[in-house]
């Protein structure tokens, strides 16, 4: 066979066709979630939920069609409780799988191994967890409420429905010694006084002399950021030596791992939390929710505020990436940025242009009967923790988690 | 005044709460010779066999005080005639083999219970002492480690059957030459050793929340007891729960749970330079 032009052109055009013809006949190429969560290990309690509400939300987009007429494909890594793990599997994320967007990360500890590989591959980062606040950074948005969020409207509730004098148990790592500050900075502003501030270790699991601790220096209010299964033993003590009914107790910890459904109605029962999310949130988003939760072979008592986060996280990405028309980065970042909100199970959530946290509403509940009951709603609170130290509108650039100075 | 009694409870407490943890550990290791790395993780099944039986309806009491060490018992029985019968004598070998079961017992009980916090409240209600609440069921381990103690002495002291397990754990060949079986009496002293192990952890279990891995909380500190205790079997366990838990309350109620155990901590190193055989190589020498 001898090549002439003509012949060249024609059989060079026939296959140029026939390598797109594959493209033209099946259905648009995926669009690529990663996901990076402790489904396994000692987190995995607050990991599983979060797994099923990201294949739960991901299914959701996908029954209506997927986004921008594309279906999307789950990347999930499981990194086994292991800080380590976050690192590598991130990088697999970002350079082999090359995704479009991950969302992911529990401990805050998680978050900072994996947020600057995000950041270099320039690949958009979701982390759906409540948190000590402070990360500044253009290319993370943060989905959970930080500490000016819950602690600024649980502790003047508290004080009202006690008084004055208040004493602070706090867990001894970041999150504990943070939250402590700012119940500190938050009793004083309501003209109170913390009396005394004990720090624990994780696995400190006897408070028989704390308890008596406390009643030496008779406080009105005891704030309890306490974390794990090792310090539930304090509100089982607590509650065993019959201090619940005398001294009234307030948490920031209790019930986001749903440890209240582990305490007993009688040793549960009036302590005081402040969340975004209760499974007896009285809406129609929520009852849906709770719905598809089952109906996705989950058990809706295992619904968590992480959960209901990261189910959030996801939906606002998908309304991002809609409104963008496309999943490039920037365009996506900048319709994030242009304060837009959806509304899920926990209620309206709106992405903070200057911080990229989140509007949320806050819930003042109590336990009653192994339950988190909703007392009261507080619409789209800021986060004004972070907001006064992080400004990516005028500083776009920044890359920091800021240390919010507290003054005591 | 009132808090002068309650920190003297706390401390009692604290002293046999430690003894309660130790005990299990004392038989197995102090008379047997057998590192039980497991030691925690039998503690965690016994607290597990208790909540399950009272989620069955079975009173607390009897789950805790029956149940549970008999569940830990068998299960320690298995555990003997399938691993330890073969390692007696092999202080470093039943280590690491112990080791391996520690982690066996904690994935077992994930996969069985999850790795989620579980627990049961406590069935004594609070005391007041003067101006002060105090935890009923503190009192309540104070006693059962009082009568555990006095029982162990009565029946390793004043009995034939504790004779005989003394004899044989000196002496395995004479044991044997008088007609008796060394490897039964193992056998039994292990079941003895895991049984109240288990009670231990049962005991426990109402104060705690209990997840698979809660038995690594209390391995080292009944270590410590055990070993600074010395050869002798119940003043040894006595004597270092009271110096470590006397130690441990006074710095938590001066200071903070944590300065607490760091002393107890450093009066365990201290301790062990000046004792290096255990309190009871050079006091109350010759008791049990």
């Amino acid at each position: 066979m001898t090549l002439n032009r003509r012949h060249f052109l024609a059989t060079g055009t026939a296959m140029a066709g026939a390598g797109l013809l594959p493209r033209l006949g099946r259905a648009a190429e995926a669009i690529k979630l990663g996901s990076i969560l402790d489904t396994s290990g000692i987190f995995d309690a607050y990991g599983k939920p979060m797994d099923h509400a990201m294949r739960l939300a991901v299914a959701d987009l996908n029954d209506s069609g997927g986004l921008l007429d594309r279906p999307i494909e789950i990347h999930a890594y499981d990194t086994q409780s292991d800080m380590a793990l976050y690192a590598q599997y991130a990088q697999q994320l970002t350079r082999q799988d090359r995704v479009d967007v991950v969302h992911g990360g529990i401990l805050s500890a998680s978050r900072e191994a994996i947020r600057q590989t995000m950041r270099r591959s320039n690949t958009l980062y979701f982390y759906n967890v409540m948190y000590e606040g402070g990360v500044c950074d253009r290319n993370t948005f943060i989905n959970g409420v930080t500490p000016a969020q819950q602690v600024e409207v649980l502790i003047p509730h508290a004080m009202k429905q006690s008084g004055k004098k208040v004493y602070v148990l706090a867990a001894d790592y970041n999150y504990g010694q943070i939250m402590a500050r700012w119940i500190n900075k938050f009793v004083r502003d309501n003209g109170g006084e913390v009396v005394a501030t004990d720090f624990f270790p994780l696995d400190v699991a006897d408070f028989g002399s704390t308890i008596a601790k406390i009643q030496s220096a008779a406080p009105d209010l005891v704030v309890a950021p306490l974390v794990g299964g090792a310090h539930l033993s304090f509100f089982r003590q607590w509650a065993a030596s019959g201090m619940k009914d005398r001294i009234p107790l307030a948490s920031t910890t209790l019930g986001v791992g749903n440890e209240h459904k582990v305490l007993t109605a009688e040793e549960g029962d009036g302590i005081m939390v402040a969340y975004n999310y209760s499974q007896q949130i009285d809406s129609p988003e929520n009852e849906a929710f709770k719905a598809k939760w089952e109906a996705a072979g989950g058990n809706a008592t295992e619904i968590n505020e992480f959960a209901v986060s990261t189910y959030a996280g996801i939906m606002t990405w998908a309304k991002g990436v809609r409104q963008a028309g496309t999943v490039a980065h920037d365009p996506v970042v900048e319709a994030l940025e242009s304060g837009l909100s959806v509304t899920g199970p926990s209620g309206k959530l709106t992405v903070d242009p200057q911080t990229h946290h989140a509007i949320a509403d806050v819930r003042l509940m109590e336990i009653r009967d192994q339950k988190m009951q909703v007392l009261e709603t507080l619409p789209q609170r800021q986060p004004l923790d972070t907001q006064a130290v992080c400004d990516l509108g005028a500083n776009p650039d920044d890359n920091t988690q800021y240390e919010i100075d507290v003054d005591i | 005044m009132d808090l002068t009694i309650v920190i003297l409870i706390e401390i009692l407490y604290a002293v046999a709460s430690l003894a309660l943890i130790s005990v299990g550990l004392a038989v197995v290791f102090g008379m047997m010779k057998v590192i039980n790395l497991a030691h925690g993780e039998f503690m965690m099944m016994g607290g597990y066999a208790t909540i399950t039986a009272v989620n069955l309806g079975i009173n607390v009491f009897v789950a805790m005080l029956i149940i549970a060490p008999l569940v830990v018992g068998a299960i320690g029985l298995v555990v003997e005639r399938l691993v330890i019968r073969h390692l007696y004598g092999r202080l470093v070998d039943t280590m690491l083999a112990t080791w391996g079961l520690s982690l066996f017992f904690i994935g077992i009980a994930t996969v069985i219970f999850g790795n989620t916090t579980t627990g049961i409240s406590t069935p004594i209600p609070g005391l007041t002492v003067g101006d002060y609440q105090i935890n009923g069921y503190n009192l309540f381990i104070v006693v059962v480690s009082v009568l555990l103690m006095v029982a162990l002495y009565l029946v390793l002291g004043r009995t034939r059957l504790g004779l005989i397990a003394r004899g044989t754990m000196q002496r395995p060949d004479m044991a044997s030459s008088l007609g008796y079986s060394p490897e039964r009496i193992y056998m039994a002293t292990f079941f003895c050793g895991s049984a109240l192990s288990g009670l231990a952890g049962a005991i426990l279990a109402p104060l705690v929340g209990l997840v698979p891995t809660s038995g690594g909380a209390y391995i080292a500190k009944a270590f410590i007891t055990v070993i600074a205790g010395g050869p002798s079997l119940i003043a040894g366990l006595v004597s270092s729960a009271s110096v470590f838990g006397v130690i441990d309350q006074i710095f938590t109620f001066a200071m903070s749970p944590v300065i607490g155990e760091v002393a107890l901590l450093i009066a365990a190193v201290v301790l062990l330079r000046l004792l290096p055989q255990g309190i009871t190589a050079r006091f109350f020498r010759g008791r049990m």
